[in-house]
């Protein structure tokens, strides 16, 4: 058995006549963290929502331990062990806390176990006060953690994080980084994320995507090291901030 | 005194069979939202389970009984083979099922015949004074209790029941936990009709069963719904509630006609000034 997690070769996403993603080969091992960053319209979302099921691509394949993820459906590729949290945080808002793990748990756990579960992760993010909070009362960066803590709950091999700090203070980014790297003990992780402060923080294996396609991959000083990613990212941000 | 009581009962029993016909509805197009205009035949197999069991020397509560597992399965297959093509489609939803509507009145007259079979009322009198209330009405109200009280405890408190409610909020959620989506519609439509299927199989006997059965609840029962509000369940039961007590007092003081005719001026004067329901406004108060 090899230790690949995820492979995908040659991933094409067009959406008309835009190749979000253009012949993406990705290389996932068991254990890493990876983080994908990019300027914006780089094709991380796209390419997050391929290895989701909720697109699918236009060519290449997508290998998720030994099952073809093209050929699955969005709750199939959930059972088999991927655990999502999108952009936009996906809560039940007029549900608890609670009911909003408890449904993540219950598929992987069992409707019995799941309750125990949930108080688990209500502890492990520090929310046993919000047990009985409907989400929607909660603040944007409070609904992430929620969401966090439902892919927590699921306990899958593979996470994919996109944007987790979005809407986030500097001090909630840093809780984080401590606690995706706290994750990373148990799951592979892939973490799209835009504040570079974050993927620095993180100390991660690093893949830069332009234009739907792989430009660099490496640590973070790698990177920051490599004049076209520089140029293209990391100095256009530099400049902008000014 | 034994006027009051016995009015006092009727007007308890037009609310519980309001509520029990409703409820079915209630869970298809209340909280699943689809409009199924063949709601009224679901009540009518469940009458014609009824009387097929009769008929074969089965007992009325055999019938009965059966019933809600004849028309779940037959709602199963109606779902899996025209309704999971067309959920979010509310035009394409109406049209199919007034087709399946018609096609299956057409069947059930092509079988049966078209005239009214008769099933005697079980159970015997309840006399109050010159009075009397028929057992097999207190038996309804049960039921309709029964029915609601299962229906309220399942979605509220039970994992399938959040599961569903779940799905009915957010579809592509719950496949991203892992849940099929398909499956809990299936799930969900198939109680419904199991209590579309209860509901016509208790009304069996007392109204007779017909092919056209459905027909006389079909409004009554959307209306009801409808006048319900967001809150599905307790706002089916208020507004059944409501619009059976205009019925009743109408009906008593005039003649059902009017009852009726009242029971749907009411209910347009009710959504005129509560355009989202009864149970419209209880959520801005939570």
């Amino acid at each position: 058995m090899s230790d690949i997690v995820l492979e995908t070769r040659g991933l094409v996403k067009e959406f008309g006549g835009l190749r979000a993603v253009d012949g993406v080969d990705f290389v996932l091992r068991r254990g890493e963290l990876r983080c994908l960053i990019g300027p914006n319209g780089a094709g991380k979302s796209t390419f997050f929502h391929l290895l989701a099921g909720t697109l699918r691509p236009t060519a290449g394949g997508i290998r998720f331990k030994d099952l073809d993820l093209t050929r699955l459906e969005p709750h199939e590729i959930a059972r088999a062990g991927m655990g999502i949290k999108f952009q936009v945080p996906r809560v039940y808002d007029q549900l608890p806390v609670a009911e909003n793990l408890w449904l993540s748990a219950h598929v992987r756990h069992g409707r019995a176990a799941a309750g125990t579960v949930a108080d688990r992760v209500l502890d492990e993010i520090r929310f046993l006060q919000h047990r009985n909070t409907p989400v929607g009362h909660l603040s944007h960066g409070d609904r992430q953690w929620v969401e966090i803590g439902m892919v927590l709950a699921a306990e899958p091999e593979l996470i994919l994080l996109d944007e987790p700090t979005a809407g986030m203070t500097h001090a909630e980014a840093r809780r984080t980084a401590d606690l995706v790297r706290e994750i990373n003990r148990r799951a592979t992780v892939i973490v799209v994320e835009h504040d570079m402060d974050f993927v620095r923080h993180l100390a991660a294996g690093v893949t830069v995507l332009h234009r739907g396609a792989i430009l660099a991959q490496g640590s973070m000083d790698e990177i920051r090291d490599n004049p076209v990613v520089r140029d293209i990212y990391l100095g256009k941000r530099r400049r902008a901030r000014g | 005194m034994d006027l009051l009581a016995v009015t006092a009962f009727g007007t308890v029993y037009a609310i519980a069979t309001l509520v029990l016909l409703a409820l079915g509805l209630a869970v298809i197009f209340g909280m699943m939202g689809v409009i199924n205009l063949a709601q009224a035949e679901l009540l009518m197999l469940g009458a014609y389970t009824v009387l097929l069991a009769t008929s074969h020397g089965a007992s009325v509560w055999a019938g009965i009984a059966l019933a809600p597992l004849v028309v779940g399965l037959i709602g199963v297959v109606i779902e899996r083979t025209i309704i999971q093509f067309l959920y979010g489609r509310m035009l394409d939803t109406m049209l199919a099922t007034w087709g399946l509507s018609l096609a299956l009145v057409g069947t059930v007259t092509l079988v049966f015949g078209p005239t009214t079979e008769g099933i005697a009322t079980p159970l015997g009198y309840q006399t109050i004074g010159r009075y009397s209330i028929a057992h097999y009405n207190v038996f309804v109200v049960a039921v309709a209790l029964g029915a609601l009280g299962l229906t309220y405890g399942l979605f509220n408190y039970t994992g399938w029941g959040l599961v569903a409610r779940a799905t009915m909020q957010n579809a592509t959620m719950v496949a991203g936990l892992g849940v099929n989506p398909a499956r809990v519609y299936m799930a969900t439509f198939a109680y419904g009709s199991a209590l579309a299927g209860l509901g016509g199989a208790i009304m069996a006997p007392l109204t007779g069963v017909v092919p056209t059965l459905g027909l006389a609840f079909i409004a009554k029962i959307f209306i009801t719904v409808i006048v319900g509000g967001p809150v599905i369940l307790l706002g089916t039961t208020t507004s059944g509630a409501v619009l059976g007590l205009v019925e009743s007092i109408v009906s008593y003081a005039s003649t059902p006609m009017y009852g009726q005719v009242a029971m749907l001026a009411f209910a347009i004067v009710l959504l005129r000034l509560l355009p989202q329901g009864i149970s419209g406004f209880w959520r801005r108060g939570v």
